[in-house]
């Protein structure tokens, strides 16, 4: 141990730093892949639960008599991964190959920004908000280019409603976050989550309840999950933008960046709207006791309950046909965001609310 | 003033909501699944599933080549040549129902006079070659010499409603 220490003090300190921040990434690239692995099987579950079935429950870890199901994704993944990766005769090859993996580095790298807890970000730069709007925007690129790339006219179907579908839904997005803007008056994501500090009234929830419906319904929209997965449209298009993917390229393409998106999109919805990593007993009880501090056990939790609306709305709504998507988007999310965003103009000048203690 | 309540309604996602608690509840609903492979639904003693041609208990081919499941079968599934066996009787010298073809209506079994083509209740088997689908005369038999005692059973257990 004590040669070991020494060995880690001969290196330089900016190696060091290297170092640590390295390890840092690969951690939290590890637990979000592993999260999304867990995601798909608990999708499933829930799925199933809510309509009277059981879901997977055969795959046991290592054969234990308890837990059926739990190694669901894990056979899952190993059947994806020995498959054959199918190349269309057609095809542009190194678009095609090159598309999974933007839509995979877009996915994760949005999780540099997040702030898990008081004190651990793995980048905590001020413009955090608008690398999460830059990478989220990116991320519809993989799907544009695997859609265009496939040379086949479901996939460039999928990949035209797809971008539609984003442009439209990021303007509402992107107006809603307007208004967590106005209300933290910081980019930067911590901040954000230390100006709803107080007690659960003070998180942006309360004053911004419309805004926090819309970004994530619009959320649901940008990673094309159900009701608004007319990108995918089984019924119409097969699979939309991943008719030609198999195997691996699948997997990267469609499995891990969409989980990966759901999560991230739940993860800002309570960053932003539900205090993030704040306890929801801060203020009611003693800010000595346990429950009151903050932690990324809370963050974990709120994450929990956005994406079990995920799961939830996917099991209930049926799919919206593509003009009404539009019409949601263009003519009722961008209008309620603005008359929104006047409103709480409104609440600042009047100094209402968490604006009250500003100058 | 109805059109500001049906706006209202629309903003405030009351129907939504209602959807919504309808899949809650069903959540905690308990399942009903059969785990098939280890437990099975009750299957009726009339389940039409393989056909097997049957004997009588001296060993004596039940069938005497009539062709009456042959004329009745409502998807021509059923092919039969006969001629005079070595005992001077009339036999089928080939058999074949064609399991792609076949609808598993039972007519066959109802036709015959003599109780000969059965459908069991046996359903899961399969085929691994193309051909395997036509079932001969001698696969027939082999099913019904296997599965005898449980025909007997199912038809007795039947005849009283025939």
């Amino acid at each position: 141990m004590s040669t070991l220490l020494a060995y880690w003090n001969q290196i330089p300190l900016y190696l060091q730093h290297v170092i640590i921040v390295s390890l840092e990434i690969v951690g939290v690239m590890m637990a979000v892949v592993v999260c999304v692995a867990f995601l798909t099987l608990i999708e499933r579950k829930v799925i199933g639960w809510m309509q009277i079935r059981i879901g997977p429950n055969q795959i046991r870890i290592f054969g234990l008599p308890f837990l059926k199901g739990l190694a669901q994704p894990f056979a899952d993944v190993i059947k994806l991964l020995l498959k054959e990766v199918l190349l269309p005769a057609k095809a542009d090859k190194a678009v095609f190959l090159l598309a999974p993996l933007i839509a995979l580095t877009t996915a994760l790298a949005t999780w540099a920004v997040v702030p898990f807890s008081p004190v651990f970000v793995l980048a905590d730069i001020d413009a955090g908000l608008l690398y999460v709007l830059a990478l989220t925007s990116l991320g519809v690129y993989g799907i544009i280019l695997a859609g265009w790339a496939s040379n086949s006219k479901y996939a460039m179907l999928g990949a035209m409603r797809s971008a539609a579908q984003i442009v439209a839904y990021e303007i509402a997005m992107g107006f809603a976050l307007v208004g967590v803007l106005m209300a933290a008056g910081s980019l930067n994501l911590s901040d954000v989550v230390r100006a709803q500090s107080g007690s659960m009234l003070s998180w942006n929830m309360v004053l911004l309840f419309p805004l926090m419906v819309i970004y994530f319904i619009a959320g649901i929209a940008e990673t094309n999950r159900a009701p608004f997965d007319v990108v995918e449209g089984e019924s119409e298009i097969v699979a939309g933008f991943h008719v030609e993917y198999a195997g691996a390229s699948f997997a990267t393409l469609f499995a891990l960046p969409e989980y990966a998106n759901m999560m991230m999109v739940a993860t800002l919805a309570s960053v932003l709207f539900m205090g993030g990593w704040l306890s929801p007993f801060q203020g009611l009880l003693p800010d000595s006791s346990l429950l009151a501090q903050p932690s990324f056990l809370w963050l974990f939790v709120k994450i929990c309950w956005f994406l079990f609306c995920f799961l939830w709305f996917r099991a209930t709504f049926p799919r919206y046909r593509y003009d009404q998507i539009m019409r949601l988007g263009w003519k009722v999310f961008i209008p309620l965001t603005l008359v929104w965003i006047l409103v709480e103009c409104g609440m600042v000048w009047m100094r209402i609310g968490p604006w009250s203690h500003f100058g | 003033m109805s059109s500001v309540r049906s706006i209202a309604k629309t903003l405030l996602l009351g129907e939504l909501l209602q959807g919504l608690a309808v899949t809650f509840r069903y959540l905690w609903k308990p399942k009903f699944t059969v785990h098939y492979p280890e437990e099975r639904a009750p299957q009726s003693v009339r389940y039409r599933g393989l056909h097997a041609l049957r004997r009588y208990p001296n060993g004596e081919e039940r069938c005497i080549a009539c062709k009456l499941c042959e004329a009745v079968c409502p998807a021509l599934a059923i092919t039969i040549e006969s001629d005079v066996s070595a005992d001077g009787t009339r036999r089928t010298t080939r058999y074949d129902i064609d399991l792609f073809k076949c609808i598993f209506c039972g007519f066959c079994e109802e036709a015959c006079p003599v109780d000969a083509i059965v459908e069991t209740r046996i359903h899961e088997y399969h085929m691994e070659n193309r051909g395997e689908n036509i079932m001969s005369k001698d696969k027939l038999l082999a099913v019904g010499e296997r599965y005898e005692a449980m025909i007997t059973a199912d038809k007795t257990a039947d005849a009283p409603y025939r």
